[in-house]
């Protein structure tokens, strides 16, 4: 049951061929099974699940239907759940139970989507790796000693495990896309303000994307269309048509213009994965498509702006958790300074704790247009580029990540190691446009992922190219051993 | 310019941080080390370029002011650490 994409489990449960019930209770035997090699979940809510799994299969039994009626998933622990625990990853909503549902949980869960828990992620989604979560490193199934990917790294190990068929994460800097890579899995990161933000627990509300985890292109588009549309209280959403993302799958790739940036496959890219990526280039050229070479010249500034811009904004996010109202709050405060300063030192781990004094130094009277406001300026040097470059082509092609997945514990020494390897997804939230990542491929055991880029809005596009991939290549099929 | 132990001190007071003395070197090793990638940002030249905030330039959407919440003083008081009728309690502020 557990090998079932969400697209078949929407067909047995249509026919009638298992209930959601069944299904549900088949997934959480096997969670209960496996998840302690992974530590993929930081919550699992079976009772909930079995209660949300009964009311989908009442539903159907009075003539409802729906690809999601029924299909269970799993959401990232940022995702605001009413009643369950909402921890962030952290120590300090260790305690946090969420007072309402986010707008992502509360659509899914009226869809009839059966939510088996809360997945495992970096600290207030700030990591590439998985290893900053107050509940401890994620493992990847592909192979244990190695990182996930982040910063939805819970989300990525249980689907790639088999452990769902589907969940969501979110994306400020690649933190959909190179997780996604590193386990084998499609991933899309949709346009800025295609999927409220509200309910998600902000780390940098510019960047900020929710987006899908599946292991198809068709699973993605059946998930994001629950996802998707305009929400009145997210300030940031955009109001523009949600068009049917299954019903784009299907298009030809006849004469599909794919731009590959130079700038993308120089120095620092495991040649292994260039190979790789190539190889994915042909296959498309086999479906019709063209190639040509495209320059993204301002791509190598774009990590530096990320650690000012990301980093400003998480500075002010974070200042919400102050120990009064609710969270983690430290034993025998001293006086309102010292509740401050020891709350927020004790709940933090060491990494937030860095991106808030980044933010708030680069904040700091003097230094605003060194730091923020040139940042701002680089990220429309980057958009600029972006839209230069789809004059001439509809999708722009290239490796996820520099390197495969790497060792637990290989980056710890030096925070600007592990920020390195997001170089190639990090653009594509500076300018707000959708990513996805589909895979292409193994080196030395280890997935590697091809990400695409679209124009505004393009989401169906990415998806009709990964589905077309998908049906003339196996390698999104493979299944890491033992799960 | 790199931070020095009296400039993390500093930045960690205005952000409200409690670092403790053992966390003091490596923070500051770090926060360097982060600066000195940032920095790379100062060799580019955005003369005449306007900021960028919103990805897609919108601006703030306006809505109609009426009233569309309701009050849930009771639920968010029931996840806070020290409550005392309907207050959020903190320690003492003025003598």
């Amino acid at each position: 049951m557990h090998q079932m994409t969400l697209a078949e489990i929407a067909r047995g449960l249509a026919d009638k061929k298992f209930s959601s019930e069944e299904l549900t209770r088949s997934l959480l035997a096997r969670i209960a099974q496996l998840d302690p090699q992974l530590n993929s979940f930081i919550t699992v809510t079976p009772e909930l699940a079995i209660a949300q799994a009964q009311a989908a299969d009442a539903r159907r039994a009075t003539g409802e239907t729906g690809a999601l009626l029924g299909a269970p998933l799993a959401h990232k622990d940022l995702f605001c759940t009413q009643g369950v625990r909402t921890s962030c990853a952290s120590r300090m909503l260790d305690n946090f139970t969420a007072p309402y549902d986010a707008t992502v949980v509360s659509r899914l869960a009226q869809a009839g989507a059966v939510s088996l828990g809360k997945t495992n992620m970096d600290e207030f989604a700030m990591g590439s790796g998985n290893e900053s979560s107050f509940y401890g490193a994620v493992k990847n199934p592909w192979n244990l000693a190695h990182v996930p990917g982040g910063s939805s790294g819970g989300s990525a190990a249980a689907v790639a495990a088999r452990l769902l068929p589907v969940a969501t994460g979110t994306d400020t800097g690649g933190s959909i896309r190179q997780p996604a890579a590193f386990t084998n899995l499609t991933g899309l990161k949709p346009t800025y303000g295609r999927v409220s933000r509200w309910g998600m627990i902000a780390y940098a509300s510019s960047l900020d994307q929710a987006g899908t985890f599946a292991r198809t292109a068709e699973d993605c588009a059946l998930l994001l269309q629950g996802m998707a549309g305009f929400d009145p209280q997210d300030s940031t959403s955009i109001d523009e048509p949600v068009p049917d993302y299954s019903a784009s799958l299907n298009g030809s790739l006849q004469g599909l213009r794919i731009g590959l940036p130079k700038e993308y496959f120089g120095a620092g890219l495991d040649p292994r994965i260039g190979d790789l990526i190539q190889q994915a280039v042909k296959e498309l050229e086999k479906l019709g498509a063209t190639v040509k070479e495209i320059s993204l010249p301002n791509m190598q500034h774009a990590i530096p702006a990320y650690y000012v811009i990301a980093p400003a904004e998480a500075s002010s996010n974070l200042s919400r958790f102050d120990g009064v109202r609710f969270g983690y709050r430290c034993e025998n405060p001293a006086d309102l300074t010292d509740l401050y300063k020891r709350s927020r030192g004790e709940g933090f781990g060491i990494e937030v704790q860095r991106r808030i004094m980044v933010g708030a130094y680069a904040l700091s009277a003097g230094y605003y247009d060194a730091y923020y406001l040139q940042a701002q300026k680089i990220r429309r040097l980057i958009k600029n580029d972006f839209m230069a470059a789809f004059h001439d082509v509809d999708v722009i092609l290239g490796p996820t990540t520099p390197n495969p997945a790497w060792k637990i514990g290989a980056k710890n020494a030096d925070p600007v190691a592990e920020y390195l390897e997001d170089v190639y997804t990090i653009t594509a939230n500076l300018a707000g446009l959708p990513g996805l990542s589909m895979p292409a491929g193994f080196v030395d055991g280890l997935p590697v992922g091809v990400q695409l880029l679209a124009p505004y809005f393009q989401e169906g596009r990415l998806l009709n190219v990964a589905h077309q991939y998908q049906q003339a290549t196996d390698w999104h099929t493979r299944s890491p051993e033992g799960f | 310019m790199a931070l020095d132990r009296s400039d993390v001190e500093k930045i960690a007071h205005l952000a409200r941080l409690g670092l403790t003395e053992a966390d003091l070197p490596r923070t500051t090793d770090a926060l360097n080390s982060i600066l000195g990638l940032v920095d790379q940002m100062q060799a580019v030249d955005t003369s005449g370029i306007e900021p960028l905030a919103h990805p897609l330039e919108a601006s703030q959407r306006l809505r109609a002011d009426q009233v569309t919440e309701s009050n849930h003083r009771e639920a968010y008081q029931a996840i806070a650490p020290a409550v005392e009728n309907g207050l959020y309690l903190v320690p003492k502020v003025i003598d």
